[in-house]
């Protein structure tokens, strides 16, 4: 059931909106994975990243995505959380106070063969501003070397709609996807070939300034 | 309410079916006989003209609302590529929203034909309401350039391309093809024009003429497209339009000489920002402000014209 309305979220809602309101001009799209287990790591500007990058895969495939949110953020309210557990189909992460092993929800999510979409900036942040990214995707990346990580970079999203406003204005955005990247024996060699590589997809794009 | 569609444009939809097969079967060849990157987007080309002519020809086809609706949505997406290429200040976005929203009220205006409210709605109210709320938003830092590229892109894609929706209204004086005869004799000439051009310019073209801006521009392509755009607009000038011949020829020739000014005023401004294509709309063809350049400029001096000289029975 819940299938079912997400399919119908994402088709009769989620997509005529990106297509007419924002328009995605998208790069690389033969770089996005075609199958699970994969990681998708992402710059984070907006609520509308993870639709955005949701939208960008086949109705037949919705169920495979699942967004790792905060569950603080996600959870605070009874609709929200229905919404984020049943539509979005979130993965909750504890931002304070773990206990257990903090990668666990993320590790079975690859176990189980679906497409992780994680934001490893942590947080929308400033919009359009990158911020370094945390280093809990090469922990992830260690325990599971196979899983290939898929770089992509977003602008627009959070001129669009940035944190802390409810008013969407159109502008168009681009998401550029990037070659895959796998387990290259160190956290450091990670973390740098990933900063190297959404620079690089930044450089592809046209990021006009928004200060 | 609804005025019936004349027989004239369909036929004239008709001779442009008939020129995009000819176009179609020629870049076929092309592509078969010298295949390689320079054809296979010459057919993307094509492709694209299918469905930028078949969503055209919906458009005008079914009644004045959906094609007014339709030239406005073609204006948002072109308003909205622009913005989208500027630099923009966080705090404008409030003022972006209003922006967006005089889109429908000035279509609005062009679909009563108040002429009056058309013409100073955006050049006074709009120019005088921008600054307004950025001062009283109170960020002076880059303000100059916040309303003056606000501004001008308001006034160059929505101003200037609500004009092909004014032409929509014009009612009897439209001459026998109506309203949408004129539109259809506008924006079929000036897409005739950009591809005479380019033809042109691609087989003899020598002598650049703004090479700083756009270096695929020569006065061989410039001047073939001109005299051939000329020859069609005279022979579909008195069957789309109130006007004979010789002034349709000479219509055509003000639609060519705008839209190539419109066409490098476009390319200048993404010159400036860096960009090859305003967006990717549109598959070789890039965004739709690159498709709508030409008629940035063509719209409304063709609109004035007619406004000026035909409608007001001055010739």
């Amino acid at each position: 059931m819940s299938r079912f309305l997400q399919i119908i979220f994402f088709a009769l809602l989620v997509r005529p909106v990106l297509l007419l309101i924002l328009g995605m001009n998208v790069r690389g799209r033969e770089h996005l994975p075609k199958k699970g287990p994969a990681i998708i790591a992402a710059n984070h500007n907006s609520h509308l990243d993870t639709l955005t990058l949701m939208a960008l895969f086949p109705l037949r495939d919705l169920h495979l995505l699942r967004p790792a949110a905060a569950a603080d953020y996600f959870l605070s309210n009874r609709w929200l959380a229905w919404f984020a557990r049943n539509i979005i189909r979130i993965i909750p992460l504890e931002r304070a106070g773990m206990k257990k092993n903090p990668l666990a929800d993320l590790e079975a999510t690859l176990d189980r063969g679906e497409i992780l979409i994680l934001f490893p900036e942590g947080s929308r942040g400033a919009p359009e501003q990158r911020i370094q990214f945390k280093r809990g995707v090469a922990y992830l990346s260690k325990s599971r070397p196979e899983v290939p990580i898929h770089p992509v970079f977003m602008h627009g999203l959070g001129k669009a709609l940035p944190k802390g406003s409810w008013l969407l204005v159109p502008f168009n955005c681009d998401v550029i996807a990037g070659p895959a990247m796998h387990w290259p024996g160190s956290t450091a060699d990670l973390m740098t070939g990933l900063e190297t590589q959404m620079n690089a997809l930044a450089d592809q794009g046209h990021v006009p300034s928004w200060e | 309410m609804p005025e019936a569609l004349s027989q004239n444009v369909i036929w004239a939809l008709g001779v442009i079916y008939g020129l995009l097969i000819v176009a179609s079967v020629i870049v076929g060849i092309l592509k078969w006989r010298s295949p390689g990157k320079a054809t296979t987007e010459l057919s993307r080309r094509v492709t694209s003209w299918w469905f930028m002519i078949t969503i055209f020809t919906v458009a005008i086809v079914t009644n004045r609302i959906v094609s007014t609706v339709f030239l406005g949505l073609m204006t948002y997406l072109a308003f909205k590529e622009y913005i989208s290429l500027i630099p923009t200040r966080p705090v404008d976005r409030i003022i972006l929203f209003f922006a967006y929203l005089a889109i429908p009220v000035q279509f609005t205006f062009a679909h009563l034909n108040s002429y009056g409210l058309f013409l100073v709605f955006i050049p006074v109210w709009m120019f005088l309401f921008f600054p307004m709320v950025m001062t009283l938003v109170g960020k002076t830092e880059g303000f100059l350039r916040a309303v003056g590229t606000l501004s001008w892109g308001m006034m160059i894609t929505v101003f200037a391309l609500s004009h092909t929706a004014m032409l929509l209204a014009a009612g009897p004086s439209a001459g026998p093809a109506g309203g949408a005869g004129l539109l259809l004799f506008l924006v079929a000439l000036t897409q005739f024009n950009d591809v005479a051009q380019f033809t042109w310019g691609k087989l003899f073209g020598r002598h650049k003429i703004v090479p700083k801006v756009s270096p695929n521009k020569t006065w061989e392509g410039f001047l073939g497209g001109l005299g051939s755009t000329m020859v069609v607009a005279a022979l579909a000038g008195p069957f789309l339009t109130p006007m004979p011949f010789y002034y349709a020829a000479l219509a055509g020739g003000m639609i060519a000489i705008a839209g190539f000014l419109g066409d490098v005023t476009i390319s200048a401004f993404k010159r400036d920002l860096g960009v090859k294509d305003s967006g990717g709309l549109i598959p070789g063809h890039g965004g739709i402000l690159d498709r709508v350049d030409s008629l940035t400029y063509a719209a409304p001096v063709f609109y004035h014209a007619m406004h000026f000289f035909v409608f007001s029975g001055r010739i």
